[in-house]
């Protein structure tokens, strides 16, 4: 039975909680910027565009950084404190937890400089719309997508 | 995969769905307490759909998946004392969440009926709302009623 559903010590909960929260925020924090960059994406005007690119960037730098540290220290406190760390081999679910979450910081990082390069540059600009904030869209719906399959891996633990 | 894993990593999923919904309107109505122009909070709120979609699959999908997990569970049943406080919380959540939402669709509704009339210009009555604690406070108190219906969630109190 998954740990999140089971009874287990008390001490697994605290840490449990830590990366469980860090990571809900970081989701909510990357839903915003989607949608966010889509509206950028689709608005004509460039009021609209650099509004909504420039929420995107603050979201991702704001709330989704920060989160994703928080899911992070938590993952590793929750791994110690359950003994994973003395498996032989870890299991899928753990897997693809860590390739997500690794792979998903590093796109977030990069992500954050091009949403505030592209915010930046179409408020200078004028312009409708910014390659930078597009590529941005793609990079951000890759994590968000990425995280979603790490919490139905973590939570079902299909083994 | 068993029925029970899908059942609980769907229902976690749902939970993310209700958190990630929860810093999205988060973001927007911080985001909205500087704005004063109706066409500015009309285009900031345009942001709150998405987060209606989330809210309504992570309140429903919580709840319906939740109380199936306590059916299917041979460890802890739906009359458990911390599944019946999860329920409450949630109730209440839902009570504050529904207040929240009157209240700031009425300053969208408001924003957008200025902007229908050609009246873009600063309005203090709107601005006024948008940084009253009214509707502050009541989601305020959403994210304290969902943040304790994790804890209750992890820590399984009495169980």
């Amino acid at each position: 039975m998954s740990v999140l559903a089971a009874i287990r010590p008390d001490d697994w909960n605290f840490p449990l909680l830590v990366h469980v929260l860090g990571a809900a925020l970081l989701v909510g924090a990357l839903l915003t910027a989607v949608a966010a960059l889509f509206l950028a994406w689709r608005r004509q005007r460039n009021a609209d565009a650099a509004f909504f690119g420039r929420l995107a960037f603050r979201s991702l730098l704001f709330v989704a950084f920060p989160s994703w540290w928080i899911m992070r220290i938590g993952a590793e406190w929750i791994y110690s404190r359950e003994g994973l760390d003395d498996l032989p081999e870890d299991p899928d679910w753990l897997g693809i937890g860590y390739i997500t979450a690794e792979g998903g910081g590093l796109l977030l990082l990069v992500s954050i400089i091009l949403a505030g390069l592209g915010a930046r540059r179409l408020a200078r600009s004028g312009g409708e719309t910014s390659t930078l904030l597009r590529v941005t869209t793609v990079l951000v719906t890759i994590v968000l997508v990425a995280y979603v399959v790490a919490v139905w891996a973590m939570s079902g633990k299909p083994d | 995969m068993e029925l029970y894993d899908w059942l609980l990593a769907l229902h976690v999923l749902a939970a993310f769905s209700l958190v990630a919904a929860l810093v999205l309107y988060s973001i927007v109505i911080v985001v909205s307490r500087s704005l004063t122009v109706p066409s500015d909070v009309s285009r900031s709120f345009r942001m709150t759909r998405v987060g209606d979609v989330a809210i309504a699959v992570g309140s429903l999908g919580t709840l319906i998946l939740g109380i199936w997990l306590a059916i299917d569970s041979p460890d802890y049943q739906v009359w458990d004392g911390w599944v019946i406080a999860a329920l409450v919380l949630w109730l209440l959540s839902m009570e504050t969440g529904r207040r929240t939402g009157e209240f700031y669709n009425a300053v969208r509704d408001r924003a957008r009926a200025l902007v229908a009339e050609g009246r873009d210009a600063p309005d203090s009555e709107l601005a006024g709302k948008l940084r009253s604690n009214t509707g502050l406070l009541s989601h305020a108190a959403t994210v304290v009623l969902i943040l304790a219906l994790l804890v209750v969630m992890i820590y399984k109190p009495g169980a």
